[in-house]
């Protein structure tokens, strides 16, 4: 049903659309895939052509359908995916963050020579070195810990808990105060270093993932991937936590008005001039819009002494976006800034005295105006696929880019920004299914002029905890929350009204059509996407005791889970049971229902039942992402028990079952 | 035993108290030792006790709506360092610098009326219970949870206090513990604690113990080892009438509890009580300097010394002695009482007063104190001058309890 309606939708607006589209799509000199039929063929021949080419590929992608169980019998071969880089003093040594292969490489700069590989925590996230260079710390994400290597014996001498899902991580030596970020406990671990005793939580925003000391070493600054939680579509706002290092405490909370994720940030080596790179999602307009305009502004932000207040700048051109702003560096004699895009498999260089005189410059804000890259981008350099940590030498003169879907270093020098060098770090040398569907992932190269890809709303295969208006329905129609990606297999269908019957269909058609707007995957890329997306684990359940031992409230909750009749003693209609519509192994019946959570801009009421393994970690939550907690799934959208009988239960029996829930 | 006892007196004791004889010399220095502590400890009590005839005095300067603050009815107040918040009828208000800075739904306050605060001492974090859920003041970011959105108990929210990871919240169905790390929010009501009344006025928490004062039910001790809850009632039951004056708590209308040095304080509409774990002392205004037994708080400076906060003014008790601080009842005119451990009352002249008779509530900046009246906020800089009470009563003949106080 909700199948047909897509292709009545794609009559009524996709011939336009592709038509506007294929010009536009014959313009992008850098699309990576042969182009659409040009326009100037006589329009009903382009029309047949175009729509036995829609029919092509469709047959092609149900071809291609992998089954789950073929996906997940493909052997994971134990790449290094370098994420993130360390550099000593003297420039001789990189210390190499690998997250899939669960260990730093050392390996000597210039050669790239392997010195030693360190085992550390599960999914080691970030790094950093002491001020005397003689630790390093490395947070490991899956693990909650932090791994502390003595840098003399190169061996992991201690390893310190941390709150959940450790991401960025700072040492501030005259303090002898470890600070780590939690992305998924949303603030900031402070751990005595001397004693291994976290003595404080800092409340960061959503998503608290990359620290940065200043140059003085006063404060700290904490970026977040996610924005923070806000009222039901409403722009998205992310915030830079200020952390002053004399008393630990936060001291500022800078805001980034409409931006989703902040990646990295860094400040330059006289303090005046900090930047963060980020994105600037439009999820409050339809995603028709993609030909009009531009879905995510890869951007920066600017702050310091420099430029005064907060200022946003672009980095997309016109007819060219740079997708995943993420890693940044700026030269030590501030004359250059460096960035990472990992979805461009490039970096940016930007001349910084043109950045500083363009903002002086321009008294209005400008971020929208993707003119305005012209006047500072000095050039784009190619890498390896999903370009992601930097690594300037002491010196400024070799730039290290990690890229994570090569296993390999791209060396750039600096004053020609060229690539001189690849250094191998030694993943496998073939490239699987896995790694070939994880690139098509991380790249934006398949969306119209490269605007944004896969990664761009499942940030790190995750979410964004944005809602989207996705398709060209109309203003406002049909709005979706941000599904979760982990162990997907057996939750078929997809789409919030299970309108996609496998994932071929979900990621192949659907998002040629819908999103982005031009290339879509052939048979091989399809399979090997779908391949990737099928392989992507639960992240540890940080809810669920050791053993399953339930504690008393979580049991509590369980008993609530699984009633068959309410507190009065009625029995409870076996649609309207929690464990009817949410069973089997990820709780899912895989079916569809109408459980009264359509609103008046939906088209039909009518939503796929979600999995809910590790169900705390993606609020908000229902269809549209109007509930902003798990509480209000039931406190504000269940006023006739629509969605399983609660109004029967006291405030306490309501947090045990969440507290149950949580544990899924 | 008398031949022990005989055995002492026939051993004796020299001038400082060494025995003279089977005493070897290091023997001799110890009981020495032993001896000189003890006096210095005597002396030291009886110097506090001469330090504690002295009574503090305050120069107040008043804040209502004409300077800034955002209503006139405060429920609440305070300080941190500098900052001072006064959680008033219709909004936050903070005093920094000279100039209030307000703060309301529309900046993400849960609702205007403010009725507890709270300080995170340890990340700087403000928490304010409000008449519409609870708010988390972060470095100028509000968050807010509600009875909808989160795990909490009730929305309106008369108590908060912070210790170590936990939120504990005492409101109109309840209270609440939110824990800061995992996100986990804990009920405690009728079904699982001795509360027969839901309706939780106030709560203090420290390592060992925390308690809630439950208006109609008493106060309830929380054991943070054993996670074991106990209850205090009216020995007399819920009768206004006291029978059995230090029995236990004096009365089931509990409105604040203060948890400090190991000493529980107790407010109630009938009187307050200290208890120290074992024995229960009780206040009425009729045998103590309480101008009133009608309090809305009371905050515990340390075992001894305690603010109550009365509709009839600011009472301060010393361990002995007491003193009021409040607008005169019939003429408004500054006012302070003091009356000591005999009873002697005296009117001390003085120039200012806190700007309402009706208090609800105190904070302490070092010597100063901050008071949230139903009419104003008030700020007491200590003077100093302390009113000496072994000269205003040596001076002149004692009057009797409370006579020439305007009760």
């Amino acid at each position: 049903m909700p199948a047909r309606a897509d292709t009545r939708r794609d009559s009524r607006y996709g011939v336009f659309s592709r038509a506007k589209l294929d010009k536009l799509s014959s313009e992008s000199p850098r699309s990576p895939q042969p182009t659409a039929p040009p326009t100037r063929f006589p329009r009903k021949l382009a029309l047949l052509a175009r729509f036995l080419s829609v029919v092509a590929v469709a047959l092609l992608a149900i071809a291609a359908q992998p089954a789950p169980r073929q996906s997940a019998a493909t052997p994971k071969q134990r790449y290094l995916s370098p994420l993130e880089m360390a550099i000593t003093p003297d420039g001789r040594l990189l210390y190499v963050v690998c997250q899939d292969s669960d260990e730093v490489r050392v390996v000597e700069a210039a050669s790239g020579k392997l010195v030693k590989s360190i085992l550390v925590g599960h999914v080691p996230r970030a790094i950093a070195l002491s001020a005397a260079s003689r630790i390093l710390f490395i947070t490991n994400a899956w693990s909650d810990t932090v791994s502390v290597v003595d840098t003399t014996t190169l061996q992991v001498v201690r390893t310190l808990p941390t709150g959940f899902e450790p991401s960025g991580v700072i040492f501030d030596s005259r303090a002898n105060a470890l600070y780590v970020a939690n992305r998924l406990s949303n603030d900031i671990s402070v751990i005595d270093f001397k004693t291994g005793q976290e003595t404080k939580r800092l409340l960061a925003g959503r998503g608290a993932s990359y620290l940065s000391l200043s140059p003085d070493g006063k404060f700290i600054y904490c970026t977040h991937v996610y924005s923070n939680p806000g009222a039901f579509r409403s722009q998205p706002e992310s915030e830079i936590t200020v952390i002053d290092t004399a008393t630990q405490t936060v001291v500022e909370r800078k805001p980034l008005h409409n931006v989703a994720g902040a990646f990295h940030l860094t400040t330059s080596a006289d303090g005046k001039l900090s930047v963060v790179a980020q994105l600037r999602p439009k999820n409050l307009i339809p995603l028709a819009h993609v030909e009009h305009g531009w879905v995510f502004g890869d951007s920066l932000s600017l702050f310091g002494s420099d430029v005064g207040g907060m200022v946003q700048i672009p980095l997309d051109e016109l007819d060219r976006y740079y997708a995943l702003p993420w890693g940044v560096a700026i030269a030590p004699d501030k004359s250059k800034l460096f960035l990472t895009t990992a979805g461009a498999q490039s970096v940016t260089v930007i001349d910084v005295r043109r950045l500083l005189q363009t903002v002086r410059t321009r008294r209005q804000p400008f971020v929208n105006d993707l003119s305005a890259s012209a006047d500072y981008v000095s050039s784009r350099i190619p890498v390896g696929h999903n370009p992601r940590g930097l690594a300037l030498s002491p010196d400024g003169n070799r730039l290290y880019v990690a890229n994570r879907l090569d296993d390999t270093i791209s060396v750039i020098d600096t004053t020609s920004e060229k690539v001189i060098s690849t250094l191998d770090l030694g993943g496998p040398k073939e490239v699987n299914a896995l790694r070939r569907g994880e690139r098509l992932f991380y790249t934006a190269e398949f969306a119209f002029q490269g605007g944004f890809g896969c990664s761009n709303c499942h940030i790190d295969a995750t979410i964004d905890g944005l809602e989207w208006d996705l398709e060209p329905d109309g203003f406002g129609k049909d709005i979706v929350d941000n599904r979760s990606l982990e162990n997907l297999a057996g939750t078929e269908p997809f789409k919030w009204n299970g309108g996609n019957p496998d994932m071929p269909t979900e990621c192949g058609p659907r998002t040629e059509k819908y999103f982005f707007r031009s290339q879509s995957f052939n048979s091989q890329q399809l399979t090997d996407l779908v391949t990737f997306v099928y392989s992507l684990p639960y992240r540890p359940n940080r809810y669920r005791p050791p053993n399953d031992d339930l504690t008393p409230a979580q049991e509590r909750g369980k008993a609530i889970f699984e009633r068959t009749k309410s507190k009065q003693g009625a029995e409870i209609a076996e649609t309207n049971q929690c464990g009817y519509c949410h069973s089997g192994p990820k709780y899912t019946n895989q079916r569809q229902f109408d459980i009264g959570s359509g609103k008046a801009t939906d088209r039909s009421p009518i939503i796929d039942v979600p999995q809910l393994p590790n169900v705390a970690y993606s609020a908000p939550y229902l269809h549209d992402g109007s509930a902003r907690s798990l509480e209000e799934i039931w406190t504000v959208f269940n006023p006739k028990e629509t969605h399983g009988v609660t109004n029967d239960l006291t405030k306490d029996e309501l947090n045990d079952l969440i507290e149950y829930l949580k544990t899924l | 035993m008398n031949t022990r006892m005989n055995d002492v007196n026939r051993i004796g004791t020299a001038a400082i108290g060494c025995p003279v004889e089977r005493s070897s010399t290091a023997r001799c220095y110890r009981t020495a030792i032993r001896r000189g502590c003890l006096l210095l400890a005597m002396f030291a009590i009886f110097a506090s006790l001469m330090f504690a005839q002295d009574l503090p005095t305050f120069r107040w300067e008043n804040f209502t709506t004409a300077n800034g603050l955002p209503d006139n009815h405060v429920y609440c107040v305070l300080v941190n360092g500098q900052r001072i918040w006064a959680g008033t009828d219709n909004g936050l208000g903070l005093y920094e610098n000279g100039t209030w800075k307000v703060f309301r739904p529309a900046d993400g306050l849960a609702h205007q009326a403010v009725l507890s605060l709270a300080l995170d001492k340890h990340t700087g974090d403000l928490w304010v219970g409000t008449m519409g859920g609870l708010s988390r003041i972060s470095a100028g970011r509000i968050d807010t949870y509600t009875q909808l959105n989160s795990g909490l108990s009730n929305d309106i929210v008369y108590g908060v206090a912070v210790q170590g990871d936990s939120v504990w919240t005492a409101t109109a169905a309840g209270a609440s513990r939110f824990n800061l790390r995992t996100g986990q929010w804990s009920l405690f009501n009728e079904r699982n604690t001795p509360m027969f009344e839901i309706w939780n006025y106030a709560v203090s928490a420290a390592e060992d113990k925390v308690y809630l004062a439950v208006w109609g039910g008493g106060v309830l001790e929380f054991d943070q080892a054993t996670e074991h809850w106990k209850d205090y009632n009216d020995p007399d039951g819920e009768t206004e009438m006291v029978v059995m004056k230090d029995q236990g708590l004096i009365h089931e209308i509990t409105t604040s509890v203060s948890y400090v040095d190991k000493i529980l304080w107790v407010a109630t509409y009938f009187g307050a009580s200290r208890y120290d774990g074992r024995y229960w002392h009780n206040f009425l205004q009729k045998d103590s300097g309480l101008p009133s037994n009608f309090l809305s708080q009371v905050k515990g400076l340390d075992a001894n010394r305690a603010w109550f906060s009365t509709d009839k003014g600011l009472a301060y008790y010393d361990g002995t002695n007491w003193a009021v601080y409040r607008p005169a009842l019939d003429t408004h005119k500054p006012e302070m009482l003091v009356r000591d451990a005999q009873g002697n009352v005296k009117n001390i002249p003085v120039l200012s007063a806190p700007s309402h008779n009706y208090i609800l509530g105190v904070d302490f900046q070092g010597d100063d104190l901050w008071v949230a009246t139903a009419h104003g906020l008030s700020h007491g800089i200590r003077q100093k001058e302390s009113v000496n009470l072994a000269k205003v009563f040596g001076s002149q003949e004692g009057k009797k309890p409370n006579e020439g106080a305007t009760q």
